[in-house]
C-alpha cells in the first residue's frame, strides 16, 4: 500500500451533485501530486476530503497505513494551504506559525525553535512580529507555507495557492515551492487549474474532468501520450489543433489530406489532433495554412491562420523563421506525431 | 488650510447637537451644588454653589427608606452589580448560542433562531407575571440571582453576533481545523479576539439596559436592601414631607447626577477597545 491511498472514493453533496465519481489513486510517499483540471470539476472537493473537511459520500483513504474516512481533520496530521491564505488576521505572523504547534502540546521552546526555523527557511523573519494585513501578497503566501511546514506534517495540501498573485510573482512561488518541497521532501498535493502550472510542479499528474481522472501520469507522459481528447486538449500550450476526419482501412481521411498506414483498427468518425509545435514547413505538405496573425514571443512565433475549410489552426515555429501575414504555408506533421481520437467517445485510437 | 463655508455649517450643526446633550446635565450638576431653598426661590442654576459637598455627601450616606436602613451608595452598588451580571451573562450567552447556530449546522438551527428572535416582540413587561412567578417558585426574590437572571437572554445581541460570525471566511474555521483547534479553541481563540469590538459594543449597550430596568427590580425587592438606583429615583421624587419640611431639590440634583456615573464608567473604559476596532478593519 502506497503512502496515501484513495479507493473509490465518491463525493455527492448533499444537493445532488456528484462532485467526485468512484476515484482510486496512490501517491507514494515524498511525491508530489498535481490535480489539474476545468473550473468545477471536483478538484478542490477531492482535495477536501483528504483534508476531512469534507465528507466521504463513499470509499476508503488511508494515510500512512491508516484508515481515515472517519478521522477529524484537527487529528489527520496534513496541513493545508487555501487559495486566500486563511492566516489568522488577529494573531502576528509568529503566532499564526506557532498555533498549530501549541494545540499539539509543544513546549515553548521547541516552538520558538521550529517557528524561527521555518521562518528562515522562508525568509519572513524579519515579519514575524506583523500582523497578516500588514504583508503584501507574496509574504503572506509565506507565511501560509511557513504555517503548513512548521507542523512537519504527513502530506501538503494547496488549493490553488498561487491564483491569487501577479504572473512574475506566481512563476517565482512556482519555483519556489518546487525547491521547498524537494527539500522538505513532504509528500504534497496541488490543486490548480492552470496547466503550465501543473506540467512545471508535478512528479505526476492528475488531470480531472467532470469528477472522473481522465488520465493519470508524469507530466511528460501525458503530454506526449494523452488518452483522450479532453486530455490532449487541455495539457499543451497553446491548445492542440483539431480536425474532423474518418477513418476507415488504417487510412484517415481528412478535409484536403489523407493519412496511410495508422497502426488502429478503429473504423468511423474522428478527430484527429496535431499539437503546433509538431509541424514542420515542407513541399510534399499535407495541411496549407492561411496565415492571419503571427504572435512573436521572441524564441518561438505562433502562427494563428485558417485551413481551406476555414478552420481556425495554430502552427508554433522557431522565432528565427519569418512569417508574413496573408502568407500560405504548407505544413508536414513532424515524425508522425498525431493523435486521432473517436469522435463520440473521446478516446484515443492510435 | 481653508475652511469651506460647509465644513463651518457642519461644526455649528455638530456644536449644537453637543450644546443640547451636555446643557441639561451641567444645569443638573450646578443646580446640585446649591441648597435646596436657593433652587425652590430662584430656579435652576447655571453655575456653581458651594453647597456640592454637602448634598452629595447627604445623598450617599443617609439612611432611607420605611426602615430607615438603605442608603443612596447600597443602590448605586445594587445597580452596578445588577447591570454588570446582565451585560457579561448576556454578551456570553449571545456570543455562544450565536456560535451554535452558525457553526453547528444542526437541522432545526434556522427554526431556533426565528424563535429566538421572536422572543423580541414579547420583552419582560409583557411576561412579568409569568417571569415573576417563576422566579418566586424558584425561590429567589430579594436576591442578585433573581435580579438578573431572568434578563440575560438577549435576541438581540444574539443576532448581531450571528450576523458577525456569518462574515469570518469558512477557510478561517477549516484552517484552524487542520491546526489542530477543537470547538471550544476555535470559539477562545479565534470568535472572541475578532468580536473584540462586537463585544465591547454589546457590553456597553447591555449594560446601560440593566442599569435602567425599573419594573423588574421593582416587582422583584421587598427587602430594601435589594432597591436600585432607578427604583431610588422614583423614592426621592416621591418623598412625603411632613411639616414645614421642603422638597429637597439640590440633593434631588446631586442623586441625578450620580446615577449617571456608573454606565459613563463603562463606557469609558471599553470605548479604547471599541474605536480600536471600529478604525483598524482586523479582517
Ligand atoms: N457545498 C456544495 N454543495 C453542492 N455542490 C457543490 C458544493 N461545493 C462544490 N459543489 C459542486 O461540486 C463541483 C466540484 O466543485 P469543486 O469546488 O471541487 O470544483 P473545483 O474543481 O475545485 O473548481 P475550481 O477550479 O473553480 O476551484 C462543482 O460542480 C460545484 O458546483
Ligand atoms: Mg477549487
Amino acid at each position: 500500500m502506497s503512502f496515501l491511498d484513495l479507493k473509490n472514493v465518491t463525493k455527492i453533496y448533499p444537493n445532488g451533485t456528484k462532485a467526485v465519481h468512484e476515484t482510486s489513486l496512490s501517491v507514494d510517499e515524498g511525491e508530489f501530486m498535481v490535480f489539474v483540471g476545468p473550473s468545477g470539476c471536483g478538484k478542490s472537493t477531492l482535495l477536501r476530503m483528504v483534508a476531512g473537511l469534507e465528507d466521504i459520500t463513499d470509499g476508503d483513504i488511508n494515510l500512512d497505513g491508516k484508515l481515515i474516512n472517519n478521522v477529524d481533520p484537527s487529528e489527520r496530521d496534513v496541513a493545508m494551504v487555501f487559495q486566500n491564505y486563511a492566516l489568522y488576521p488577529h494573531m502576528n505572523v509568529y503566532n499564526n506559525l506557532a498555533y498549530g504547534l501549541k494545540n499539539r502540546g509543544i513546549d515553548k521552546k521547541t516552538i520558538e525553535q521550529k517557528v524561527n526555523d521555518a521562518a528562515k527557511l522562508l525568509q519572513i523573519s524579519e515579519f514575524l512580529q506583523r500582523k497578516p494585513s500588514m504583508l503584501s501578497g507574496g509574504q503572506r503566501q509565506r507565511v501560509a507555507m511557513g504555517r503548513a511546514i512548521v507542523r512537519n506534517p504527513k502530506i501538503f495540501l494547496f488549493d490553488e495557492p498561487l491564483s491569487n498573485l501577479d504572473a512574475k510573482l506566481r512563476i517565482q512561488m512556482r519555483l519556489e515551492i518546487k525547491k521547498l518541497q524537494q527539500k522538505v521532501g513532504v509528500t504534497s498535493i496541488f490543486v490548480t487549474h492552470d496547466q503550465v502550472e501543473a506540467m512545471t510542479l508535478a512528479d505526476r499528474l492528475a488531470v480531472i474532468n467532470d469528477g472522473i481522472i481522465e488520465q493519470l501520469g508524469t507530466p511528460i507522459e501525458i503530454y506526449n501520450n494523452p488518452k483522450s481528447l479532453f486530455v490532449a486538449g487541455f495539457i499543451g500550450s497553446p491548445q492542440m489543433n483539431f480536425l474532423d476526419g474518418n477513418l476507415k482501412n488504417k487510412t484517415l481521411s481528412a478535409e484536403g489530406f489523407e493519412i496511410r498506414d495508422i497502426n488502429s483498427d478503429f473504423e468511423g468518425d474522428v478527430t484527429l489532433g496535431i499539437r503546433p509545435e509538431h509541424l514542420i514547413q515542407s513541399d510534399n505538405a499535407l495541411i496549407n495554412l492561411k496565415v492571419e496573425l503571427v504572435e512573436q514571443l521572441g524564441s518561438d512565433n505562433l502562427v494563428y491562420g485558417q485551413l481551406k475549410n476555414k478552420n481556425d489552426f495554430c502552427y508554433r515555429c522557431p522565432g528565427n523563421q519569418k512569417v508574413e501575414n496573408g502568407t500560405e504555408l504548407n505544413l508536414q506533421i513532424d515524425e508522425n506525431k498525431y493523435y486521432i481520437f473517436d469522435k463520440s467517445s473521446g478516446k484515443r485510437v492510435n | 488650510m481653508k475652511i469651506k463655508p460647509l465644513q463651518i455649517i457642519a461644526h455649528i450643526i455638530l456644536i449644537l447637537g453637543v450644546l443640547l446633550m451636555i446643557v441639561p446635565i451641567w444645569i443638573s450638576f450646578a443646580s446640585s451644588s446649591h441648597d435646596s431653598v436657593t433652587i425652590l426661590t430662584e430656579g435652576m442654576k447655571f453655575h456653581l454653589g458651594d453647597q456640592l459637598a454637602r448634598n452629595y455627601n447627604e445623598v450617599l450616606n443617609e439612611k432611607g427608606g420605611w426602615s430607615e436602613e438603605v442608603t443612596a451608595a447600597k443602590m448605586f452598588i445594587n445597580s452596578f452589580i445588577m447591570a454588570l451580571g446582565i451585560a457579561t451573562l448576556k454578551v456570553i450567552i449571545s456570543a455562544m448560542s450565536a456560535y451554535a447556530l452558525v457553526y453547528y449546522r444542526f437541522k432545526l438551527a434556522v427554526p431556533i433562531f426565528w424563535l429566538i428572535f421572536i422572543t423580541l416582540l414579547v420583552p419582560l413587561e409583557v411576561r412579568i407575571f409569568p417571569s415573576y412567578k417563576i422566579v418566586s417558585d424558584l425561590g429567589l426574590t430579594n436576591s442578585y440571582t433573581g435580579l438578573i437572571l431572568p434578563l440575560v437572554a438577549s435576541a438581540t445581541a444574539t443576532f448581531f453576533f450571528r450576523q458577525f460570525y456569518k462574515t469570518i471566511p469558512d477557510e478561517l474555521l477549516e484552517s484552524a481545523k487542520l491546526d489542530g483547534a477543537n470547538a471550544w479553541s476555535f470559539f477562545i481563540d479565534f470568535l472572541v479576539p475578532l468580536s473584540k469590538t462586537m463585544i465591547a459594543a454589546m457590553f456597553i449597550f447591555m449594560f446601560v439596559y440593566g442599569y435602567s430596568q425599573y419594573l423588574w427590580p421593582l416587582i422583584m425587592t421587598t427587602a430594601e436592601e435589594y432597591w436600585t438606583v432607578v427604583m431610588g429615583m422614583k423614592i426621592i421624587y416621591t418623598e412625603s414631607y411632613e411639616g414645614v419640611a421642603l422638597p429637597r431639590t439640590a440633593e434631588r440634583f446631586a442623586y441625578i447626577i450620580l446615577s449617571m456615573i456608573p454606565p459613563v464608567l463603562v463606557v469609558v473604559f471599553l470605548q479604547k477597545w471599541f474605536i480600536k476596532g471600529l478604525i483598524q478593519t482586523e479582517k
